[in-house]
């Protein structure tokens, strides 16, 4: 029998090394603690409203819905956080736990640097120690998110080994959290890794849900048909799909990034390509060779360059609560542009798989139907890497 | 019951570990042989792991020197049946959760068990996880060895009472790597394990040199050594197997003379 704690039916678990375990259990114990202290909630609130400037808004994207012809589109627009997306919702979260439990360190991974720009920003305003790794592929791609966390003080750790990407940087994170771990909070920015990391991630994300589900009702008077949301690690979406889970009419639809497409080896789309293992903490679905060894992943976007998927979406996807859906880098560059002309929005180049989706099935439903798409970032940081896949060389 | 136990039977026991396929097979088997004509107890052969998280930069590198080579799972297996027609002291395999669950448990426990292999290590399943493999584990008579840390604290009674075959003391934080000193209290740990089981206990990271690893054999029954033996394998590349040797048998002799006083 496998250890219940932390399952989402199969997936989950606490797979790493002993010299974590005591670390985790204080984490768990803390939260469990905190998650029902009103001063703590209280405390958070006030972060989220007056500093990370929630609630965010939910926006009825007329253009866009008048161009497609078809359900009515809302975007619910978590690029318009402090630090420009949905990010900060879980640092805010976990920051605060990590003071309360006498922490003076934060870690983290990063890989498109939305992550890394949130917890360095969390670590200023509480002023804790902060480094950040990221894979050294990455710092390049995102070079401005670098000098970003820089500016707010935290250290920059480029990582070298294995591809230079996401999974890199979770790794050395952990392998730097073995190293010290008395005074450092590992901020894990996903839905992933081991218990209690999947649920706390989500449970500080689940705002999502919780305003578009108010929003949607003062809007419309009614719940939407269709959250659609990306995926990499999977939290923007978990916070999105939380609330609605029980309302089983709300379709819910997770976007992968299929890089050059699933029938290439240039992809990240775990549930499209991958199958269960047992990486980074958790058991859930990964992209593997015939042996287990985790495959090398491509996706023009750095978020959602990961070879895995957190480990309840792996749950979402056998019980068919959720619906996952690769996009291609073409498909994701299109809509990255589409909105920016439709709507004057320049998504996240992570939120634009969601956009292309919508933009698939928006025109086959009926113009009553509603569908909400979680806008998770701005895409100002990745005007440059498209401008280069159009074959255009600016400077950055 | 396996025969790990054998390897602590002649005093302090030396435990080596070596990468599978690090530069490639053939030397991994000629460095195997070296070792025990050099006197080790017990071999952690590794399985290479893409992404191995609980080792330094030295076995990272090794791992992907090994993947690189075109060392497979079903290789190593065919390492260890040659390896088996003369190597008598107890083999364990030493990888990461996934490379036994992407072959298939079973499949890989049953052919462990087949070719001699006597147990297991696995970083990344703690004693909460273990019941993923246990079952097969002792179906098939294959050791799943458990791991202490610094951190255990309260968690080394709990272990150490279901461990198999051999305990592995984990000396230090961080990860796998050599380093100067050791500053881990191990006695106090020790105490605990001797109160809560009778099975050997050796202790491993961060030893490199004859001195780290008599004091810490000193303190248990065994040292465990990799990335000294790792840095011996990336500098010397094919030609590493007698300065393997040479190494064990100084790792050896350093363990095994009489000392009277406490080191």
């Amino acid at each position: 029998m496998t250890n219940a704690k932390g399952r989402f039916g199969v997936y989950g678990g606490q797979y790493i090394p002993e010299t974590l375990m005591n670390a985790v259990i204080e984490l768990e114990a803390a939260y469990e603690k905190f998650k029902a202290d009103a001063t703590f909630n209280a405390e958070l609130e006030k972060l989220f409203n007056e500093y990370a400037g929630r609630p965010s808004r939910l926006y009825f994207a007329e253009r866009m819905t008048n161009d497609l012809g078809g359900a009515k589109i809302y975007l619910k627009r978590e690029d318009l956080n402090h630090t420009g997306a949905h990010k900060i919702n879980n640092v805010l979260g976990q920051a605060l736990l990590a003071k309360k439990m006498g922490k003076t360190r934060l870690i983290a991974e990063t890989g498109a640097g939305q992550h890394g720009v949130a917890t360095a920003t969390a670590a200023a305003l509480m002023n804790m120690e902060c480094v950040i790794f990221m894979g050294e592929e990455d710092t390049i791609r995102q070079a401005l998110n670098v000098y970003r966390m820089k500016l707010l003080g935290a250290e920059v750790v480029a990582v070298k080994t294995g591809t230079a990407t996401l999974k890199d940087a979770v790794s050395e994170t952990f392998r730097e959290w073995t190293r010290r771990i008395s005074d450092t909070h590992y901020c894990l920015g996903s839905v992933m890794g081991p218990h209690p990391f999947p649920t706390i991630v989500r449970d500080f994300q689940a705002v999502i849900s919780k305003e578009i589900k108010s929003q949607m009702l003062e809007r419309e008077g009614k719940l939407p048909d269709v959250v659609i949301a990306c995926v990499g690690g999977g939290s923007n979406a978990m916070g999105s799909f939380w609330n609605f889970i029980d309302d089983k009419q709300v379709k819910l639809i997770g976007c992968e990034a299929a890089g050059r497409g699933v029938d290439t080896f240039e992809t990240a789309a775990t549930i499209a390509t991958g199958r269960t293992g047992i990486f980074h903490g958790m058991k859930s679905y990964f992209c593997q060779d015939e042996f287990g060894g985790i495959a090398p992943v491509y996706s023009i976007s750095a978020g959602l360059d990961y070879p895995g998927i957190g480990p309840e979406h792996a749950h979402l996807h056998d019980t068919g609560r959720a619906e996952y859906v690769p996009i291609t880098d073409a498909e994701a560059v299109e809509a990255f542009e589409y909105l920016s002309r439709t709507e004057g929005i320049i998504p996240a180049i992570e939120s634009a798989h969601a956009v292309a989706y919508a933009q698939k099935i928006a025109p086959n439903m009926p113009k009553e139907k509603i569908i909400v798409i979680t806008i998770s970032g701005r895409g100002d940081k990745d005007c440059a890497s498209v401008a280069k896949y159009r074959g255009v060389n600016i400077d950055e | 019951m396996s025969k790990i136990k054998n390897a602590f039977a002649g005093g302090k026991a030396f435990i080596p570990f070596i990468t599978c396929g690090d530069p490639d097979l053939a030397t991994t088997a000629a460095c195997v042989r070296e070792m025990v004509k050099n006197g080790a107890s017990l071999i952690e052969l590794g399985i290479p792991f893409s992404d191995p998280t609980a080792e330094g930069v030295v076995i990272q590198n090794a791992n992907l020197r090994a993947l690189r080579g075109g060392t497979t799972t079903d290789k190593v297996f065919e390492l260890v049946k040659d390896l088996r027609r003369d190597v008598k002291i107890p083999l364990v395999f030493m990888t990461y959760a996934n490379v036994v669950f992407g072959y298939g448990a079973e499949k890989f426990i049953s052919t462990c068990a087949a070719l001699g292999i006597d147990g297991l290590i696995l970083p990344d399943l703690p004693f909460e996880e273990k019941g993923e493999f246990l079952p097969l584990c002792r179906k098939y008579g294959v050791d799943l060895i458990s791991m202490i840390a610094p951190t255990s604290e309260n968690r080394i009674a709990m272990i150490v009472r279901e461990a198999e075959g051999f305990l592995y003391i984990v000396s230090s934080l961080g990860v796998t790597g050599t380093r100067n000193k050791i500053v881990t209290d191990l006695a106090p740990i020790i105490k605990i394990v001797r109160e809560n089981t009778k099975i050997p206990c050796a202790i491993g990271f961060g030893i490199s040199t004859p001195e780290q690893a008599r004091a810490m054999a000193n303190l248990s029954d065994g040292a465990i050594i990799g990335s000294a033996i790792i840095k011996i394998l990336a500098e010397h590349g094919s030609n590493a197997p007698k300065f393997i040797g040479a190494y064990t048998k100084t790792i050896v002799n350093s363990l095994r003379r009489k000392y009277d006083s406490n080191v």
